[in-house]
């Protein structure tokens, strides 16, 4: 039962998945970011990895890195004519502006989002339950519940509902819960937003009625 | 760095390579010469010079190895520690240089080298006398700075800059064993953070009890809370601490304490300028400015990280003094920033975010005429259209500021017409760092490349050493660089000129260049090969995302010897052969052998 629901949620597998191994060719990549079919409902649905890639001071690691050198260097070799056209947005330059690392963590743009974890950028791991495959994401990118789960909501293709602190997510078909410092599983929403971000460890998206038992308690 | 004194070279600790005793009292003939010679020499400080001298003959440079005591590696691949400290004997002062500039903008990957610890083990026998480390872009770990701390008994220096690898274990080693310690200055690094576990060393309180020997003190790049009665403990217990820069962790109720204890500061680095949250509601304000009257010798602000612009107008009473003002982590807007900037007459350097605006700027040029360093850095790195920054701006600065010497400029957008005027009326110019964020942008107004512009600077600016271009570049502004910047001993390209024979405008024009580094241009083998007759001369070249082949690379390997030409590659077998980057530098000793799986060294 638990591989039917692959279907019935319109889970893309695509999406979640993990990739281990090199991100693959450049324009297979590009394609990705572009035909992802995430809810076009509101404007903040943004996907994750194109957020954070769409800023060139991002700091990514030693092969992605030269990944995207080997990106440049192509879209620079079919660029020859065009040198005057400015470049697409999604193209990702890796040290540019010349700017150190040093001062953009600590620059201004970021400040306001490093106020709680003053320049750390938190990832968990967050499950759901039938898929196979984990997805990772950066917790103080966010800055209030509402933008994390409608976050999750696009990462996942599914819908939480309304919460309550009396009835968590009651009618819901899915609940996020997180397992906390203690190691216990909580439901996400019932703390101060503060307060969930430094005791989350991992995020686990649950069906709606595991999620009952839990508010009832 | 200062050299070793004008009194006659007395050096406890140390064997004499030179003659026991006995032949001191009646030196042979031919030593008269020498000795005589080691006492000019120690006056000698400028390496440049003393390089020369080394020169002329045997005697000349035996002299000179045995009086050299400030010794300077600008590439730690270029010898080998065992080379340099079994030429120069007596070294107090040590400065090495690791990784390229480029590896501060990620381009070079993690694990690439620079390790210190060759140099670690190598110092520690050579020089047990060592007083003074400047490390910039090392790599350095926790037992690197161990090491450090446990041999040297008169170590009184430490400046590490854009290093990182070690954590707040090494630090602490350093100011428990250290009891000469004077200077402790770690900037712009990357600190370790402690495992999740583990409680966060209070390295502050490990320097020892007593009065110190501090004179400079920076850590605001150590990204972790310090323990605020330990930092008072020792500002109090610090009579002669003049250089203090803080971490964004200590608030300004916090500065506020320190200061009045330090009243003797000339250097101030404010912590996060906030008040913190610990400030209950209906707290009595204190009165920060009096803190900043109190200092009386303060030429040097900067910090203000997280910065409240209402608590800006607290350093008025300093203002009339500063020399030096940098406020490029603080969001401060035009407004904000002119009551400040209008009292601040003396001002050489001044580091601003673009928050300022042109309008801003205006107010710097009106006020600052003694101005010799600006730098101007970018709020928003995104490539926009418009900018709060423009050629508006600069050439504003240019007619207010005529004695500048050096500019780092980042805009979205820039007239070459405004770069022309800037290379008039700022003559003295000798470092200019232009950065349009928008890569191949032309002239907006002319809709024309900017050659004309940065063409401008090299002709007229007679004293540039050091040169950024960007924008939309042909081959033309290589040419006006190989023509006229004949002084040019630093160039930075990048998206930039048309063909091969832009690269070798420049390395068939330029006798003094010195450091070369290009990503992302046209340029390939035949260009590079058309320097073969200056490699030797050069530092480094660095070519990133331009048209080299492995091929090509390897010619240059074999018609230079001892240059060491490292290529990077994240893919090991490819179609073609053109390869990420090459970084390349000259070398007497063997290619290192603690390069990563991605980076092939051709010789």
């Amino acid at each position: 039962m638990e591989n039917c629901s692959y279907e019935k949620v319109g889970l893309n597998l695509e999406a979640t998945e993990l990739r281990l191994g090199l991100p693959g060719s450049a324009d297979e990549h590009d394609e990705k970011l572009s035909s992802c079919s995430y809810s076009s409902s509101s404007s903040s649905s943004v996907v994750i990895r194109s957020k954070k890639r769409s800023s060139p001071e991002e700091s990514i690691d030693d092969e992605e890195e030269l990944k995207s050198n080997k990106r440049t260097m192509i879209s620079h070799h079919n660029d020859d004519q065009d040198k005057n056209v400015p470049p697409s947005k999604a193209q990702v330059v890796v040290g540019w502006p010349p700017i150190r690392s040093y001062r953009k963590n600590n620059g201004v743009q970021q400040q306001q989002q490093e106020q709680k974890k003053k320049g750390e950028e938190v990832y968990v791991k967050v499950s759901m339950a039938g898929a196979p495959y984990l997805r990772k994401i950066d917790l103080n990118f966010y800055n209030t519940y509402q933008q994390l789960l409608l976050a999750l909501e696009n990462m996942f293709n599914c819908t939480f509902g309304e919460y309550s602190e009396r009835e968590g997510y009651n009618g819901s078909e899915f609940a996020p819960t997180y397992e906390d410092k203690d190691g216990d599983w909580m439901l996400v929403g019932d703390v101060p937003w503060n307060m969930f971000i430094s005791s989350c460890k991992r995020l686990r998206i649950v069906k709606g009625s595991e999620a009952k038992g839990l508010g009832c308690l | 760095m200062t050299h070793s004194g004008s009194s006659l070279p007395d050096l406890p600790n140390c064997t004499s390579t030179a003659a026991p005793m006995s032949e001191i009292r009646s030196p042979p003939p031919d030593r008269v010469l020498e000795i005589v010679l080691e006492n000019v020499l120690h006056f000698l400080t400028c390496r440049r010079d003393r390089n020369a001298a080394s020169l002329v003959c045997h005697s000349w440079y035996r002299a000179e190895a045995l009086t050299r005591s400030d010794l300077f590696i600008g590439n730690c691949y270029a010898v080998s520690p065992h080379r340099a400290t079994s030429r120069f004997r007596r070294v107090r002062s040590l400065t090495v240089k690791g990784k390229p500039r480029f590896a501060d903008f990620d381009l070079l990957p993690l694990n690439w080298g620079a390790h210190f610890s060759p140099w670690g083990s190598a110092l520690a026998d050579a020089y047990p006398w060592l007083e003074k480390l400047h490390l910039k872009r090392m790599s350095l770990t926790d037992d690197d700075l161990n090491l450090i701390a446990r041999s040297f008994p008169s170590f009184k220096e430490l400046v590490l800059v854009c290093c990182e690898g070690f954590g707040i274990p090494g630090i602490a080693a350093v100011a428990a064993n250290c009891r000469l310690l004077r200077v402790l200055d770690l900037v712009e690094s990357v600190v370790e953070d402690a495992d999740e576990d583990e409680e966060v060393m209070d390295w502050i309180s490990c320097f020892p009890d007593g009065e110190t020997h501090l004179e400079s003190l920076v850590f605001e790049c150590v990204e972790c809370p310090v323990n605020f009665e330990s930092l008072e403990r020792l500002v109090a217990r610090s009579p002669y601490l003049k250089k203090l820069r803080l971490n964004h962790y200590v608030s300004i109720p916090q500065l506020y304490r320190l200061m009045h204890r330090a009243p003797q500061l000339t250097h101030l680095g404010t912590g996060s300028f906030c008040a913190s949250d610990d400030v209950a509601v209906g707290d009595q304000e204190l009165d920060y400015s009096s803190a900043f009257a109190a200092c009386k010798s303060l030429v040097c602000l900067s910090g203000f990280r997280d910065i409240l612009p209402d608590y800006l107008p607290a350093i008025y009473p300093a203002c009339a003094n500063l020399t030096s003002l940098n406020l490029s982590y603080a969001d401060v807007n035009a407004d904000q920033l002119k009551p400040v900037i209008l009292q601040c007459h003396k001002l050489q350097t001044l580091w601003v975010l673009d928050s300022i605006c042109d309008e801003g700027l205006q107010a710097v040029a009106a006020t600052c005429k003694d101005l010799r360093e600006l730098r101007v850095f970018p709020g928003n790195t995104r490539e926009e259209v418009e900018g709060p920054v423009s050629e508006v701006g600069l050439e504003v600065i240019s007619q207010g500021c005529r004695k500048l010497q050096s500019i780092l400029f980042f805009c979205q957008r820039m007239t070459n017409a405004a770069v022309i005027a800037m290379s008039k009326n700022c003559p003295d110019l000798v470092v200019f760092r232009l950065c349009i964020i928008g890569r191949y942008r032309p002239d907006p107004e002319t809709h024309e490349p900017m050659d004309d512009g940065f063409g401008a600077i090299v002709m007229n600016c007679k004293k540039l050493t050091r040169l950024a271009v960007s924008g939309l570049l042909t081959d033309q502004a290589f040419r006006y660089i190989g023509m006229y910047g004949k002084l040019v001993r630093t160039l930075s390209v990048a998206f930039a000129g048309d063909s091969d024979q832009g690269l070798k405008y420049v390395l068939e024009g330029c006798p003094n260049l010195q450091k070369l580094e290009i990503r992302d241009s046209p340029f390939g083998d035949a260009a590079l090969h058309s320097g073969l007759h200056h490699f030797y001369n050069m530092r480094f070249l660095w070519m990133s995302t331009c048209k080299l082949t492995r091929q090509g690379c390897q010619e240059i390997a074999r018609a230079l010897p001892h240059l060491a030409l490292e290529v990077i590659d994240s893919q090991e077998d490819k179609a073609d052969d053109h390869i990420e980057i090459l970084y390349m530098y000259r070398s007497l000793d063997r290619p290192r052998n603690d390069a990563p799986k991605c980076v092939t060294i051709l010789q």
